[in-house]
């Protein structure tokens, strides 16, 4: 029949993802969650504990210093990333040559590896070396400790981590401009609109969508930040600078606790979750008023 | 005092010239349509008019006040898009009073002109309501209210009509017809459709390659086109044009013959005719199927219910429109006779210059 047919071939085509789907993705998260349940160790010794681990993680200082640091990191770079972004966008969005050249330029960064970006910051930060430790002490002053400092470890944390991210929100924001129409800049023009009225009349509420997208994207990807924290500082000083995904790396592979490294990472999935159910929920209630 | 003034108006993109020396006088508040065919320049006229676009060279003036120098918003002129170009995140009431806040005009004559407006197109209903939930019609509409709160010296409208469906634009066309009595400005509207020029306009100003071909109240360039593409341009279906020959007949109205050795006695005076080849012009209405006369097979028939079109082919092969009776027993291949009324023929010159019977018929 052909029905059937159309069926099977259906499957056949979805079939090779699926199976990969499930067996890398699917299979790997319920184990997650059922490990996160035991005392567990990297040579597969397992103890059920119920919801200790959970208990534990709640009770831990250590995993509250890397939440705070985390939600800092994310705030530091989401709301910056999509101010830069934007400014780049408005300023690339036009067909000059030139232009062309700088929104390649901006986007080369995002190819990097993350290992290469982080050393190139290092080169940049480092005290007794570093670019900027050049430039402060050329000009009389004394070169900020930007990855001994606990309060500075955020910061530079951040400004790597924007510097590697600039090219895709940028490109979703150019997309974005694209999608204007250009009667309406000239409607505008008519109407005796300035620059500044042009922007947060008209380019901005028209970009209602990217923004959002870009805000929600940033701010699941700066909740998992990893590498460049490892890398750069290694969480330190005295763990100033480790977000939670480096503690779970540490507690799994460092002192072989899989159980509860999985029951943080649980709790870190949750939290990524609500976070984007609920910034979906404000944007669905917000356009519907708009509308 | 008159309206606009365009002088010598030159424009250019790159190496392709798109307008040529264009210069026109507008009276107070006369309604003007800028007719021509895609590429003619008539948009482009009008953008530079608005300011959208530069002139290479020329000056615009408005009411004696050069404003080619001014940006548009400053320019006393309010525009009508093609595609409307409303906000679509704004209400209908913030599109309209989105100009005038700009200008800073205060709120309480924002709200007064915007009710006013809304009254007038009656969509007072609409005014809270975004562009996405109205229909093309209110749409355009509040396109116009946009353009009428500002009180412009000059209304310039592209194409205003061509996005409606065919029952809408009639009906549009006549609402256009009566809100232009209301409003104390002249209006510029650029189309290719020269029945919306025709019924609409006080002047026509027939674009074509760069350049103004002839302006003039509809039915002088109806029956007086100035060359032959305004001919064939203006008018539908368009004039017949066959190359024609005079003879040696006396007179001082000129006489030709067609290529099928038919004669067709002109009105017009032999003296001003030009040397070399000529071009008969006849409008369909002057060409009648009739028991006898020229000779023509019948290509195709087109009735219309008041009247039958019937698109023939003279003994030579040249094509000729021919107007019949509404119940026309005209069929595709019948050999038919066509009566030619001379007097009402156009000639035009080898340079397309267009000659026309002394007394304009009515």
């Amino acid at each position: 029949m052909k029905g059937t047919r159309d069926r099977l071939a259906g499957f056949a085509f979805v079939g090779p993802f699926l199976v990969l789907y499930a067996f890398l993705l699917i299979y790997p998260l319920f184990m997650g969650i059922g490990i996160s349940f035991h005392r567990a160790d990297l040579f597969g010794a397992r103890r059920f504990v119920g919801l200790e681990n959970y208990a534990r993680a709640f009770a831990d200082p250590i995993a509250w210093q890397a939440l705070a640091n985390t939600v800092k990191l994310t705030l530091l770079i989401v709301l910056p990333l999509t101010a830069i972004t934007l400014a780049l966008a408005l300023a690339l969005n036009r067909a000059t040559k030139t232009a062309a050249v700088f929104r390649g330029i901006f986007f080369s960064s995002s190819v990097l590896s993350v290992t290469i970006v982080t050393l190139i910051w290092r080169f940049i930060l480092t005290p007794d070396a570093g670019l900027v430790a050049k430039i402060v002490t050329a000009a009389g002053g004394t070169p900020p400790p930007f990855l001994s400092d606990p309060n500075l470890t955020i910061p530079a944390l951040a400004i790597t981590t924007i510097w590697w991210s600039v090219g895709f929100p940028m490109m979703l924001f150019l997309a974005g401009l694209q999608q204007i129409p250009a009667d309406m800049y000239e409607a505008a023009a008519l109407d005796n609109a300035g620059p500044w009225t042009r922007l947060f009349k008209i380019t901005l509420p028209s970009l209602r969508r990217t923004l959002i997208l870009v805000v929600m994207l940033q701010t699941a990807a700066q909740l998992q930040l990893f590498g460049q924290a490892q890398l750069l500082t290694a969480g330190g000083p005295s763990g100033a600078s480790r977000p939670v995904v480096l503690l779970i790396f540490e507690v799994a592979f460092g002192r072989w606790e899989l159980g509860y490294a999985a029951a943080l990472a649980e709790l870190l999935f949750l939290l990524v979750l609500s976070v984007t159910l609920i910034q979906y929920w404000a944007v669905g209630r917000a356009a519907k008023e708009a509308r | 005092m008159p309206s606009l003034e365009l002088i010598d108006i030159r424009k250019a993109f790159g190496a392709t010239s798109v307008l040529d020396g264009v210069s026109l006088t507008m009276e107070a508040k006369e309604f003007i349509a800028f007719l021509g065919p895609s590429g003619s320049g008539k948009s482009t006229l009008l953008r530079i008019i608005a300011g959208l676009e530069s002139a290479d060279s020329g000056e615009v003036r408005l009411e004696g006040e050069r404003i080619d120098t001014l940006p548009p918003g400053r320019r006393g002129v309010a525009m009508v898009f093609q595609h409307y170009a409303l906000y679509p995140h704004m209400t209908v009431r913030e599109n309209m009073a989105f100009g005038l806040r700009n200008a800073k005009v205060p709120a309480d004559e924002i709200a007064r002109r915007v009710k006013q407006a809304a009254e007038v197109l009656e969509i007072e209903e609409q005014l809270d309501k975004k562009p996405a939930q109205m229909s093309g019609g209110q749409r355009q509409r509040v396109a116009i209210g946009r353009a009428i709160v500002k009180q412009p010296k000059l209304f310039l409208l592209d194409e205003p009509l061509s996005n409606l469906d065919a029952a809408l634009r009639m009906r549009t066309r006549v609402e256009l017809a009566q809100l232009r009595q209301r409003v104390d400005a002249a209006v510029i509207m650029v189309t290719h459709d020269q029945a919306e020029a025709m019924t609409l306009a006080d002047r026509m100003v027939v674009m074509n390659e760069r350049r103004i071909q002839q302006v003039g109240a509809p039915m002088d360039v109806y029956r007086r086109p100035a060359n032959a593409f305004v001919a064939r341009f203006v008018g539908s279906p368009a004039m017949t044009l066959i190359p024609a020959t005079l003879t040696e007949a006396q007179g001082d109205r000129a006489t030709v013959q067609l290529g099928d050795g038919t004669e067709v006695a002109t009105g017009v005076a032999r003296a001003g005719l030009p040397q070399g080849p000529l071009e008969l012009g006849l409008r369909p209405e002057h060409v009648r199927v009739a028991a006898e006369g020229t000779a023509a097979s019948v290509d195709l028939v087109e009735r219309l219910g008041e009247r039958t079109l019937v698109y023939a082919r003279l003994a030579d092969g040249r094509a000729i429109t021919a107007e019949d009776e509404g119940d026309s027993r005209a069929r595709i291949g019948d050999k038919v006779h066509l009566r030619i009324d001379g007097a009402a023929a156009h000639l035009f010159g080898p340079d397309g210059a267009g000659f026309h019977a002394e007394e304009p018929r009515p």
